[in-house]
């Protein structure tokens, strides 16, 4: 394939494994393996999957107004946040739409360390630098640097006999970070993920012939195989998680991409507040839903959604087979009225009117993981 | 290294088409199978549709995409692989044999001259791999 797109330090594990690899988002990454997205989906539902997300971007943001900033760069207040606590939040533009999804863990008083979109890893740091007030340095880590995630109910399990027989994995709750060392170097690991799945993600900043060890370490746990982009995509849209590009973007509010939960009603004035503190008083007129196609058929990205007497209320912003619960979803963006779960619509797609019923944003109920303290 | 049975002919799309007289059974090859990934659905022609060479005639959905298969003959869908309906890897576990998706009655024989024989087929599937 000619392609200047970067490989990953994983991508001779993806070779070994037969993965088919694609382009994508600069980098060369594997979008199944020889199972197949459907058995890989399955797999991390029920086992646990191994994902290279060294794509993404990583990055430390440090300084005595470190806090302060990211508390203005996105609606989450990071002023009182824990050492070691992630969250999930969005960086707003001053329009109050999103510039990315990240999570953002609070490593120490001074230190926060920022996993962002690859897509968009060039637009955040210039967006994050031209924003920063006082003392506080962006640092990205260089593109590609080794980040692994494990996902799927034995992901504790595994990773603790492959890897980490002695480090207390059990006592890393959800949504927490935490230092370790893995075959004599150091990661920081959180328990965080986009499958809806307990598991962990693994950084592994000083990349060097150790990364490939960890990987087909990891891959020779008979609880763990490889998973691609494929499936990875399959998983969040069944729980209802936003793909940034798709489901989000510079257009649309938190609040209007229902996650209005990573909006602090006591954190005042960050970049675009007006739009998104008036949407939450006010309401909105368009919504983020779930859609699930009631007949055969599978609906994708850009097909549009109508009422049931045929006019336009909106548009599908992802969609897709969901493996899990056999029956064709998506999720897209309606009027208000259509937002409520339940209702009947119309899906567009290519000549064809197909039966759908908006439908919360997950398919499946996200699976009980240990409490965030 | 995909399948490619000698009694096929084949073409640049990666259909396979089945000639017995002026029926044609047509399914897509090994090799789109492979490429298409885990098929999830299959939208078929109605029997009784006239096509001509070219035509959209089905499309395969896969977990990711959807993909539209070209018949490569004109003529009369005069039967369809119903069993796909309900299982679409069918195309994936069998490609040219239960996976099939139409048989068309043909209206230009002359199409047929056109196609590639399974021996030509695997030297173009080398040059796409190439």
């Amino acid at each position: 394939m000619p392609d200047k797109s970067i490989k990953t330090p994983f991508y001779d594990g993806h070779v070994e494994d037969h993965a088919k690899i694609v382009p994508f988002a600069g980098f060369m990454m594997p979008l199944n393996y020889a199972d197949g997205i459907i058995r890989e989906h399955e797999w991390v539902r029920t086992r646990a999957g191994l994902f290279d997300v060294s794509h993404m971007g990583q990055c430390f943001l440090e300084g005595a107004d470190a806090a302060k900033n990211l508390s203005r760069l996105t609606p989450t207040s990071f002023k009182k946040t824990d050492n070691g606590r992630s969250r999930y939040t969005v960086l707003t533009n001053h329009e109050g739409g999103v510039v990315d999804d990240l999570i953002i863990t609070r490593i120490n008083e001074n230190l926060f360390y920022l996993v962002i979109n690859a897509s968009c890893r060039e637009k955040d740091i210039a967006w994050i630098n031209d924003n920063l007030e006082g003392d506080a340095v962006l640092t990205p880590l260089k593109a590609g640097t080794p980040l692994l995630a494990i996902q799927g109910p034995c992901a504790e399990q595994a990773l603790k006999e492959a890897l980490l027989p002695n480090t207390n994995l059990e006592g890393l709750l959800y949504m927490h970070g935490m230092p370790a060392r893995i075959m004599g170097i150091d990661v920081f690991i959180t328990r965080t993920g986009y499958t809806g799945e307990d598991g962990f993600e693994i950084s592994i900043p000083n990349n060097d012939d150790k990364s490939m060890s960890i990987w087909r370490t990891l891959v020779q746990h008979e609880d763990i195989r490889p998973i691609g982009l494929g499936a990875r995509d399959s998983l969040r849209l069944e729980m209802g998680f936003p793909l940034y590009g798709h489901d989000m973007d510079t257009t649309t509010s938190p609040i209007e991409a229902d996650i209005k939960w990573v909006v602090n009603r006591k954190n005042e004035g960050f970049i675009g507040h007006n739009r998104i503190k008036k949407e939450l008083t006010e309401g909105v007129e368009r919504k983020r839903i779930g859609v699930k196609i009631t007949e055969k058929g599978v609906a994708r990205e850009g097909a549009k959604l109508l009422s049931p007497d045929g006019h336009t209320i909106g548009i599908l912003t992802s969609g897709g087979f969901s493996p899990s619960t056999k029956q064709s979803i998506g999720q897209g963006y309606v009027e208000s009225a259509f937002a409520e779960a339940g209702k009947i619509i119309l899906v567009e797609v290519r000549n064809r009117r197909l039966r759908a019923v908006t439908h919360e944003l997950n398919f499946i109920n996200p699976r009980p993981i240990k409490p965030s303290a | 290294m995909a399948d490619t049975p000698a009694h096929l002919k084949y073409t640049p799309d990666h259909e396979w088409l089945e000639i017995d007289d002026s029926i044609a059974t047509i399914g897509v090859s090994d090799y789109a199978q492979e490429v298409l990934g885990d098929l999830v659905f299959v939208e078929l022609p109605e029997i009784g549709n006239k096509i001509s060479l070219g035509d959209d005639f089905a499309v395969v959905e896969s977990v990711k995409a959807a993909s539209e298969v070209y018949t490569p003959v004109s003529g009369e869908v005069i039967e369809i692989n119903a069993d796909l309906s309900d299982n679409p890897q069918l195309i994936n576990e069998k490609p040219y044999s239960d996976g099939w998706i139409a048989r068309i009655k043909l209206s230009d024989l002359s199409e047929l001259k056109e196609m590639m024989t399974a021996e030509e087929y695997e030297e173009y599937l080398n040059t796409l791999e190439a």
